[in-house]
């Protein structure tokens, strides 16, 4: 399938995921920055389609924004939204914030000044096709083991998770 | 002090956790407008999640004073006031009535009458148990039973409709008697009747009775011992659910019960469930009476002989009948004159509705949806 | 112009494989309109269907037997007045019925309604549905949070934790069918006997897996395909928050769940968005294990006779549907009071029927086939969902969960293995 309007969704998805980014630190309820967050997590998997990386996008939207995010909405909600509204939003590390900040600001500069050779010079092939299929190889081929070690860190949050609880019921 | 927190006192809402997240307790207020309290009660739920640890009833939106009414009324002119109390069994309250007035001035109503008496107020028992059993399906969220009840119901309110007129509150009875001689067919419409109403039952039971879901929110619901319930008070067939086999035609024969054969249901575990069962068997015990009274109804008249003003002798009385519902009771103080000193009613849905901490203490909100239902309670006779 | 459609109706592929965007953009006003058809249709068969279960007449005033009912519904909706409570959060009280009907109607972008019939045909189709369709939660958990009451927050929050119990469960029993797009299991379904396969998460080739194999997977490794078909069956009603499992909008406990204080407009997007899911997740089953678009018995019934019988069905279902209406006209009260409904039932009839003649044309018969099938499988899926309504209580929300967690999922998970066993080992 050949794209169409390229650019305009990139800046259209790039922009929105800007924007929620943004909305995400200034909003003072918590529930609107989660759905900031939300469409940030939205705009993110429509530029994997762009990629084409369609399974990346449907884990990102199955997971992020379906399965976290409600979870995150789950715990706000029972929040007391007054309460958190009269809490300090930022906290006043000047400091700290200008050091990330530069930081940051270098990494952007580097990349843009030698992004050229810092990537690979040849089209990336296009695995639209059989994106799935060829992820599916690397987790269970060459990645097994790291795959395992994740999903067993996953196991033990899991009963860290239900241990924790425990001591409530 | 707000309107909840003074109902609240004996809840006792612990100190809000001053953490982030201070959602452990939650009061929510069902009621007096809400689908499934059956009329205007309002329950104050404290819910801890979906968890009730505890209920308040505020009863009295629909209380019209029907106790302080009979204090200005003649004995006669009083009787169809109590129709408006259960007005899903009118034709059981009136009953209560004439025959607490009638002890009280030493008459007895004629055989006949009294076998009129019991068709009319069985019948009214079926009324009343398919108009429970559609609405409590339809709390627990089956729609269907309470079309198939109210259709079959309607056939009680026509036979009601040609014998006094009225559909809901009837005023059947009178003091000392039946007003009307049974019309012409009346038997035959009631031997229809009959015929009719068994498929129908088993109908509703193969909807509800074996019903996995059914099952799994009736079974263990609304656990109330025997014990508790004769501590309570509570009566009818909450009390023959949970084993106390008490049923007040058997146990102080009114009426003209004594001539008839006829068991009383009883269950084992006091839940839902079982009261479901109880209710449903009594329709069928109920049929069961029908039809032994409506062949034989003795010949003979229809009014005992009572002077046309009623003045009964200076004394009091209780006088108690199984309303659908459980035991109602009427206490009638007699000065001499024609209008009675003091009537208290005891109304078997006010008692019974007492029951609904005990039973819905540690279950869900759906449960005390459930437990509602399965009261039987009607608010017109729990407020009167 | 002509030469471009000609063109497109000769094309073996979806608008969106192929690139087309003016085609894609008909595609998607197309299922949208038909979408929001299909949803008002569904309304009025409902109540209808739901009041002859309950000896009732259900709607009859508006229009011959209520056949105009849902658009008086909606005008009354639209005109209604919208109220937003006091100390509601008006910003997400009104993008809530918007995330719900958007994720509603973003799903049918993948539902194959024939071998062209999509959209577009994705490489990660069913993910893509089941991960969109999912994001209906958010909607149902901001409106509840949004209406500042605790009544839509309790259904807010069991919505939620249901919907998002019961995607476990769903999940896994659609796993178990896409692992049969490519095991073959002892070469008894048209799959070479040693070789694996590719499996396909594609909705299209979901359905074109099941035709190389000649066999419905609800039939495949029986009863695996029909159990996994069962446990989705059961997961998409309670995922959809429809009866028993309509906890949510339970209205005898919390008179009607997260919407409580939604009326009007906003309402009506729910409503839109609830209907557009049933149809949704009942268009999965149908491609998963129904065979999509196929036709019954492609195979056993075969040939170029079968094929002429079968393709004659759409135009005699609408015949059919015809005749129902001409009989609804002969037995309408002869009362001039009747007279405009009499004509107007007639018309209808005459539509339908008319519909009926076209769809016997050659090329439009073969054209339509496949979108019929899929309808007609989705439309047994919809009076399921009518039939459970009137015949089952609802389930306590430990119950649902009980029955999501510790019946559904275990057996999934067991007919997963099984599944993946039988298709390597045997």
């Amino acid at each position: 399938m050949q794209p169409v309007a390229t650019t305009f969704f990139f800046y259209l998805l790039s922009g929105a995921a800007i924007l929620g980014g943004v909305l995400v630190i200034t909003r003072k309820n918590p529930v609107h920055s989660a759905l900031a967050l939300i469409m940030t997590l939205l705009a993110q998997a429509g530029l994997y389609l762009m990629l084409y990386a369609p399974f990346v996008a449907g884990v990102q939207i199955i997971l992020y924004a379906g399965g976290i995010m409600v979870l995150f909405l789950f715990v706000i909600m029972l929040v007391n939204i007054e309460k958190v509204q009269k809490q300090e939003q930022f906290n006043k590390q000047w400091l700290v914030g200008i050091v990330a900040a530069a930081a940051l600001g270098v990494l952007f500069v580097l990349v843009y000044m030698k992004g050229e050779s810092l990537f690979p010079k040849h089209v990336v092939r296009l695995a639209e096709e059989s994106n799935t299929q060829e992820i599916a190889v690397l987790l269970y081929g060459q990645y097994m083991f790291a795959f395992e070690i994740a999903s067993l860190l996953l196991l033990v949050a899991i009963i860290g998770a239900v241990v924790m609880a425990k001591k409530r019921i | 002090m707000t309107d909840a927190t003074k109902y609240l006192s004996h809840l006792e809402l612990g100190e809000p956790d001053q953490t982030f997240l201070d959602s452990n307790e939650l009061i929510i207020n069902m009621g007096p407008q809400h689908p499934a309290t059956h009329g205007v009660l309002r329950v104050i739920l404290k819910l801890d999640g979906e968890k009730v640890l505890g209920t308040e009833c505020v009863i009295g939106y629909l209380h019209r004073g029907v106790e302080k009414i009979a204090e200005h009324r003649t004995y006669t002119m009083f009787n169809p006031y109590v129709d408006r109390m259960d007005y899903v069994a009118a034709v059981s309250n009136g009953l209560g009535y004439c025959e607490a007035v009638e002890k009280l001035m030493n008459v007895e109503a004629p055989p006949r009458a009294n076998y009129i008496r019991v068709i009319l107020t069985e019948l009214n028992r079926l009324a009343s148990h398919m108009l429970w059993l559609g609405t409590h399906a339809l709390d627990i969220g089956a729609m269907t039973p309470l079309f198939y009840t109210f259709r079959d119901r309607e056939e009680i309110l026509k036979i009601f409709e040609k014998y006094c007129g009225a559909r809901l509150t009837t005023h059947a009875f009178r003091i000392g008697g039946c007003q009307y001689e049974t019309y012409e067919g009346f038997e035959r419409d009631v031997k229809n009747f009959l015929a009719f109403v068994p498929p129908k039952i088993d109908e509703y039971e193969e909807l509800l009775t074996t019903n996995r879901i059914w099952l799994e929110r009736t079974r263990g619901v609304g656990v109330i011992s025997g014990k508790d319930c004769i501590a309570l008070g509570v009566t009818g067939p909450v009390l023959r659910a949970s084993g106390v086999k008490w049923d007040l035609r058997k146990a102080k024969p009114y009426a003209a019960y004594s001539d008839f054969d006829f068991e009383v249901p009883t269950g084992q575990n006091g839940d839902t469930y079982d009261r479901y069962l109880v209710r449903m068997r009594e329709m069928r015990q109920s049929l069961r009476i029908i039809e032994q009274a409506v062949g034989k109804i003795p010949e003979g008249p229809i009014m005992a002989k009572i002077p046309k003003v009623l003045k009964p002798p200076v004394g009091e009385i209780y006088h108690s009948i199984e309303a659908p519902k459980g035991e109602l009771g009427y206490f009638v103080v007699s000065d001499g004159s024609t209008q009675p000193y003091r009537v208290r009613v005891r109304p078997p849905s006010f008692v019974n509705l007492q029951a609904l901490d005990v039973m819905v203490r540690g279950a869900l909100i759906a449960d005390v949806i459930a437990v509602i239902g399965t009261l039987d309670i009607v608010l017109g006779e729990v407020d009167r | 112009m002509l030469d471009y459609i000609q063109g497109y109706l000769s094309s073996n592929v979806t608008p969106g494989q192929a690139g087309n965007v003016f085609w894609a953009t008909v595609y998607i006003l197309i299922v949208f309109g038909a979408i929001s058809v299909a949803v008002m249709a569904m309304n009025w068969l409902e109540r209808k269907a739901l009041a002859h279960f309950q000896i009732r007449l259900g709607p009859m005033r508006v229009g011959p037997h209520g056949l105009l009912q849902p658009i008086a519904d909606a005008i009354k909706l639209l005109t209604k007045e919208d109220i937003i409570p006091s100390g509601a959060d008006k910003f997400v009280f009104w993008i809530a019925p918007l995330i719900i009907l958007c994720a509603a109607f973003t799903v049918y972008i993948v539902v194959p309604f024939g071998p062209t019939h999509a959209i577009t045909d994705l490489n990660i189709g069913i993910l893509f549905m089941l991960g969109v369709a999912s994001l209906s939660v958010l909607g149902v958990v901001m409106a509840g949070w949004a209406s500042n009451s605790h009544y839509p927050l309790i259904g807010a929050l069991r919505s939620s934790a249901q919907m998002v119990s019961y995607e476990v469960a769903m999940g896994m029993a659609v796993v178990s069918a896409i692992l049969m797009t490519s095991l073959h299991g002892l070469g008894m379904y048209g799959v070479a006997a040693n070789s694996t396969g590719t499996g396909t998460l594609s909705m299209i080739d979901i359905v074109k897996a099941q035709q190389e194999q000649h066999v419905w997977f609800f039939f495949k490794f029986f009863p695996l395909g029909l159990v996994a078909f069962g446990i989705f069956a059961i997961a998409m009603v309670a995922e959809t928050n429809r009866a028993p499992f309509d906890l949510p909008e339970a209205e005898s406990e919390l008179t009607a769940g997260f919407h409580t204080e939604y009326s009007g407009l906003r309402w009506s997007l729910f409503m839109l968005g609830e209907y557009a899911a049933m149809i949704a997740v009942s268009s999965i089953a149908v491609t998963l294990w129904l065979g999509g678009w196929m036709r019954p018995f492609p195979h056993t019934l075969g040939g170029e006779t079968w094929d002429l019988v079968f393709s004659l069905f759409p135009g005699l279902t609408f015949i059919g549907l015809a005749a129902i209406a001409f009989i609804g006209v002969v037995r309408m009260p002869k009362h001039p009071y009747f007279k405009i409904q009499t004509a107007g039932l007639a018309g209808f009839g005459v539509a339908l029927g008319l519909i009926g003649l076209i769809l016997f044309v050659p090329p439009v018969r073969d054209r339509i086939q496949d979108i019929y099938w899929f309808a007609a499988k989705v439309a047994v899926f919809m009076y399921l969902y009518i039939w459970y309504r009137a015949t089952w209580p609802r389930y306590r929300f430990d119950q649902l969960m009980k029955v999501g967690w510790k019946v559904l999922l275990p057996i999934a998970i067991g007919v997963l293995i099984l599944t993946a066993i039988m298709g390597v080992l045997l």
